[in-house]
């Protein structure tokens, strides 16, 4: 999915100065734990999150996750920005709620990238 | 094959929860500059910054040295921290002794330690309460 369509479904402020109108996101994962996040994400899609610190940041980084988006209208501080733009990546907020954004885009087709796990 | 080692030695401050990863981040630059595999370089960056984040957040703080050689990296975590009582229940997913601070930045889920046997070819911890952890992480880049 065109991040354009991402911007506009989730009706999302784009706060990164990194080219992001022709990046395409080919799965997404929501997610408050970055723990989580390190050990079942599998593929280097786009992050929803509302928690807001570097580590989200760093996080991605070790992912190669280029792409995230901070929910119900959280803003990251202008460091949290910096080490963020340092590393090419786009960052975006909404003010939709994490499972509303999520399924939001879900619907439009965008996958998940978290592995089924056995129960 | 022992000229050809790359040593790096990092400071990993316990007392700044947020700056925490930089060791690793650091580590990830050099082997794309080194030109190591992608999956290899995904594989190293994950458990290596699971290590370090567990020496700020339990070990109180430490070092990390890392071996790189044509075939192997070696990272090695030590600190002085409050130690492991009982390394196999660490190991298990789930169990988690974080701090309230630590849970606050989406950590404490007690998958750390799996998450770093999982994607290094080899994880050795040695620790003993009341003097600290050393945990060695070994990925191979021929396997
Ligand atoms: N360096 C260390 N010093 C002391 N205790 C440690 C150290 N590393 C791990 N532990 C202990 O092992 C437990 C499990 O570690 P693990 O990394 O698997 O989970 P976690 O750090 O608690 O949560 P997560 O890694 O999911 O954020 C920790 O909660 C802690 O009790
Ligand atoms: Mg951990």
């Amino acid at each position: 999915m065109n991040l354009k369509q991402v911007q506009k479904t989730l009706d999302a402020t784009i706060l990164s100065t990194t080219p992001w109108e022709d990046v395409d996101v080919h799965s997404a994962c929501g997610c408050d734990l970055m723990s989580d996040v390190l050990a079942f994400v599998k593929d280097q899609g786009m992050l929803l999150t509302g928690l807001v610190n570097p580590q989200v940041i760093r996080t991605a980084e070790m992912m190669d996750i280029r792409v995230i988006a901070f929910v119900r209208g959280k803003v990251p501080s202008q460091d949290i920005l910096d080490l963020a733009q340092s590393m090419d990546m786009i960052v975006m907020t909404t003010s939709y709620p994490l499972y509303t954004a999520c399924g939001m885009l879900y619907e439009q087709g965008l996958p998940g990238n978290v592995r089924k796990e056995q129960p | 094959m022992n000229n050809n080692i790359i040593t790096l030695h990092y400071d990993i401050d316990g007392t700044n929860f947020t700056i925490a990863g930089q060791a690793s981040s650091n580590i990830k630059k050099v082997l794309k500059q080194l030109g190591v595999d992608p999956a290899i370089i995904r594989r190293t960056a994950i458990s290596m910054y699971e290590g370090e984040i567990n020496t700020v957040i339990h070990g109180k703080g430490g070092v990390a040295d890392i071996y790189i050689s044509p075939d192997q990296i070696r990272i090695v975590f030590t600190d002085h921290g409050p130690g492991i009582a009982d390394i196999e229940k660490a190991m298990q997913e789930g169990f988690s002794t974080a701090s309230a601070e630590a849970r606050e930045l989406g950590f404490g889920a007690g998958m750390g330690l799996p998450n770093m046997k999982k994607y290094a070819d080899a994880l050795n911890i040695e620790s003993t309460p009341g003097e600290g952890t050393t945990v060695e992480l070994i990925i191979n880049i021929h396997s």
